[in-house]
C-alpha cells in the first residue's frame, strides 16, 4: 500500500504549464527526491502539496486521504523552506515549540519535546538565540527540528542544503540522513543538485519541463537513464547517435564503426547511445575507432578526448600505471553493454 | 649594476615608513557637511533660539514687547487651566489619530502588500493621493463634506441611520476624522517598509505548523512589523499635534488646539512671547513624549530591533 500518491497533479500559470500530469507513489519511510533544474515543477510540486499553491487537476492522497481538500494549517505536514523562514523575533527554542503550542500541547511536554528536537540536530545548547545570533547551518537545523518536532506525516524539504557553503552542506547531508534513520519520517527532498540527490536518496524523481522523466534508484538513474535528458543531467555523460536495427543474434545499434547489442526490445530506427566516461575503456578490436585529440592529467584520473566518426567522446581513465595511449594516436574505445543506456534519437530533445 | 639596485632599493626601504605628518584635528568632514550644517543653523535653530528667547519676554497692551528675561509666560501657562485644555486637547487628538492611523495603516499596508501587480501600484497610488493635494482645498473639502447639510450627514439621515445631523465642524470628531484621512499615507509608507523585511516564507512556515490565519497574524507577522508601526506613529504623532490647517478650518475659533493657540496669540492678540511659549511648550511636550513612547516599546519588542 502505497503510502503517499500524487495522482495526475497538473498545475498551470497561465497558458504554461508548470506541472504536467505528474504521478508518483512513495512509500512510507522513503526518502524520494524531486531533481530537475530550475522550472522544471519540482519546487511547484511541492508547494502543492504542502497547499500554498492550489493544484488545478488531479490529486494527492497520503495514508488513504485526500491531502488537497484539507486547508494547508489541516495538513500536518513539516516543511524545510530554502529560506529557513524561521520566526525571526523568536529563540531557537520558541521556534521550535510554536508548531506544538499550536496543537495546544502541555507546557511540561512541550519543553521536554523541544529539548529532545535540538537534541537530535545538536543544538541543545542553543535553545535561547535568536536565529540572526547562528549561522546558517545553525538556523537550518532549528528549521529542521521546527519541523520534526511536530511530528510530521511527511516532510517537505525545498532546496535545503543551497543555502549552505560546500562544507557544511556535506555535514548537512549526513546528518539529514541520520536524522531520517533515527526518526524514519517519510521526507521528499527538492533540489537541482544532482550529488544532493544521490547521497540522499532512496529514490530520485527526474523532472523537466513539468514532466517526470525517470523514477529509479540513484544508481539505476546514474547507470541506465530513460533519456538524454537524464543521462546529461545526473553527471557528464557521452550521447552518440546510432541506428538500431534487427541483427543475428537480437536487437542491435549501430554507432559509426561499432555495432551493441541492445537488450530492450526497441523499434528499428534513429537511435542515441549514452556511456559515462568512466566506463570507457581502450580495446584491442569490436570497439568504436578514433583519434586522441587531447588527455589532460588530472591526479587521480586521465582525461580523454577522442575524436570518432559519431562525434567527440569524453573518456576518463583511473591513474593506476597501466599504459594509455598518447595524443594523435589511433585508438580504439569499447564499454559492456551493461555500461550503456539506449534510447530512441526523438526523444533526446526531452 | 646590481649594487646600485640593491643601494636604490634600500634607500626606499630607508624611506619606506613615511614621516608621520603631526596629527592635525580631521577637518575635512566638517567642512564638507558645513553647508548642510549652515542651512540646518540658520533655518532651524536660529529660529528655535529666538523664539526661546522670545518666549522669556513680557508683553503688555499698553507698552508692547519688552525686553526683560523671566519666565513669566511659562508660570501663566501652568496656572491656567484654559492652557491645560488646550494642550490636553491637542495631545488627546493626536494620540486619537495615531491609534486610528496605525489601526487602518497597519492593515491597509499589508493587504497592499499581498495585491498583484497593477492592482497594487494603482491602489498605492489611491493611498497616496492626500498627499499630492494641498492641504488647505484637501481640508475645504471635508468642510464641505461635514456640513449639517454636507453630504455625510445627507448620506447617514437618507440610510436611516442618524435622525438629526451629527457635529463635525468645530468638534474633536470632525478634526480628527479630517487628520486620519491625511496621515494614513504616512503610516502606510512605514509599515511598507518593514514588510519588505519580511521573509514571505514566513507566514507559509507557521501555517505548516498548524496555526489559523488570524494566530499567523498575530504572532508572526505582526511583533515583526512594530518597528514600522512604531516609525509610522511618532511621524503620524508628531504631525498631528503640530497640524495648523486642518484645526484651524475644522476646528475654527471655537476648538483651539495649541497650534492655532500659538498663531492666535501671535496674530490677533499679537503677544508673542506669550505665543513663543506655547510653541516652546508643544516643541517639548512632543519630544517627551516621542521618546518616552519609543523607548517603552522598543524595550517590549527588544529582540525585534537588534
Amino acid at each position: 500500500m502505497a503510502y503517499l500518491v500524487l495522482d495526475q497533479l497538473t498545475k498551470r500559470f497561465g497558458n504554461w504549464t508548470a506541472v504536467d500530469n505528474v504521478s508518483l507513489t512513495v512509500e512510507k519511510g522513503e526518502l524520494i527526491s524531486l531533481l530537475g533544474p530550475s522550472g522544471c515543477g519540482k519546487t511547484t510540486t511541492l508547494q502543492m502539496i504542502a497547499g500554498f499553491l492550489d493544484a488545478d487537476g488531479g490529486r494527492v492522497m497520503l495514508d488513504g486521504q485526500d491531502l488537497l481538500a484539507k486547508k494547508p494549517n489541516e495538513r500536518g505536514l513539516g516543511i524545510v523552506f530554502q529560506s529557513y523562514a524561521l520566526f525571526p523575533h523568536m529563540t531557537a527554542a520558541e521556534n521550535v515549540a510554536f508548531g506544538l503550542e499550536m496543537r495546544r500541547i502541555n507546557r511540561a511536554d512541550r519543553d521536554r519535546m523541544v529539548a529532545d528536537a535540538l537534541k537530535l540536530v545538536g543544538l541543545e545548547q542553543y535553545g535561547d538565540r535568536h536565529p540572526r545570533r547562528m549561522s546558517g547551518g545553525q538556523q537550518q537545523r532549528v528549521a529542521l527540528a521546527r519541523a520534526l518536532v511536530i511530528k510530521p506525516s511527511l516532510l517537505l524539504l525545498d532546496e535545503p542544503l543551497s543555502n549552505l557553503d560546500a562544507k557544511m552542506r556535506e555535514e548537512m547531508q549526513i546528518e539529514l540522513r541520520r536524522i531520517q534513520r533515527t526518526v524514519g519520517t517519510t521526507m521528499i527532498l527538492v533540489t537541482h543538485d544532482q550529488s544532493e540527490a544521490m547521497a540522499l536518496s532512496d529514490r530520485v524523481v527526474v523532472m523537466n519541463k513539468g514532466r517526470i522523466q525517470q523514477v529509479a534508484t540513484p544508481q539505476e538513474a546514474y547507470d541506465h537513464p530513460a533519456n538524454a535528458f537524464v543521462a546529461n543531467f545526473l553527471g557528464r555523460t557521452n550521447l552518440l547517435p546510432g541506428m538500431v536495427g534487427g541483427g543475428a543474434g537480437g536487437t542491435v545499434i549501430t554507432v559509426a564503426d561499432s555495432v551493441w547489442p541492445v537488450a530492450q526490445p526497441m523499434a528499428a530506427g534513429p537511435g542515441a547511445l549514452a556511456v559515462r566516461p568512466e566506463k570507457i575503456g581502450f580495446v584491442d578490436a569490436g570497439g568504436l575507432s578514433g583519434t586522441v585529440l587531447a588527455r589532460v592529467f588530472q591526479g587521480t584520473q586521465w582525461l580523454f578526448e577522442i575524436e570518432t566518426a559519431a562525434g567527440r567522446l569524453m573518456v576518463i581513465r583511473q591513474h593506476d600505471g597501466s599504459p594509455l595511449p598518447a595524443e594523435r594516436e589511433r585508438v580504439m574505445v569499447g564499454w559492456r553493454p551493461d555500461d550503456m543506456a539506449v534510447m530512441p534519437a526523438d526523444r533526446e530533445a526531452a | 649594476m646590481a649594487a646600485s639596485t640593491e643601494t636604490h632599493l634600500s634607500g626606499t626601504k630607508a624611506t619606506a615608513p613615511p614621516p608621520r605628518r603631526p596629527r592635525r584635528w580631521p577637518w575635512t568632514p566638517y567642512l564638507l557637511s558645513a553647508p548642510g550644517l549652515a542651512l540646518f543653523a540658520v533655518l532651524l535653530l536660529v529660529p528655535l533660539a529666538m523664539t526661546f528667547l522670545l518666549s522669556l519676554n513680557s508683553f503688555s497692551f499698553y507698552g508692547g514687547i519688552e525686553n526683560v528675561w523671566q519666565l513669566g509666560n511659562y508660570a501663566d501657562i501652568i496656572a491656567d487651566s484654559y492652557f491645560h485644555e488646550v494642550f490636553l486637547r491637542t495631545f488627546r487628538i493626536a494620540a486619537v489619530v495615531t491609534l486610528l492611523c496605525a489601526l487602518f495603516g497597519a492593515p491597509e499596508a499589508y493587504i497592499l502588500r499581498r495585491m498583484k501587480s497593477p492592482w497594487r501600484g494603482l491602489c498605492l497610488l489611491i493611498v497616496l493621493g492626500p498627499l499630492l493635494i494641498s492641504v488647505v482645498s484637501r481640508t475645504l473639502g471635508w468642510a464641505l463634506l461635514f456640513g449639517s447639510t454636507g453630504l455625510v450627514n445627507q448620506g447617514l439621515m437618507g440610510l436611516g441611520l442618524i435622525a438629526t445631523p451629527i457635529e463635525f465642524m468645530y468638534t474633536e470628531t470632525g478634526v480628527i476624522i479630517a487628520l486620519t484621512h491625511v496621515l494614513v499615507p504616512f503610516m502606510v509608507l512605514s509599515v511598507w517598509a518593514s514588510l519588505q523585511r519580511l521573509d514571505p516564507q514566513v507566514e507559509n512556515a507557521a501555517l505548516s505548523l498548524g496555526a489559523g490565519p488570524l494566530t499567523v497574524m498575530r504572532r508572526v507577522v505582526l511583533p515583526q512589523i512594530v518597528p514600522g508601526i512604531l516609525s509610522g506613529s511618532i511621524i503620524v504623532f508628531a504631525l498631528a499635534a503640530s497640524a495648523f490647517a486642518t484645526p484651524a478650518i475644522i476646528g475654527g475659533r471655537r476648538l483651539k488646539v495649541a497650534a492655532t493657540l500659538a498663531y492666535d496669540e501671535f496674530l490677533n492678540t499679537l503677544n508673542w512671547p506669550l505665543g513663543a511659549t506655547v510653541a516652546v511648550l508643544l516643541l517639548i511636550a512632543n519630544v517627551v513624549i516621542i521618546v518616552g513612547c519609543n523607548r517603552l516599546v522598543e524595550r517590549r519588542y527588544k529582540q525585534v530591533f537588534e
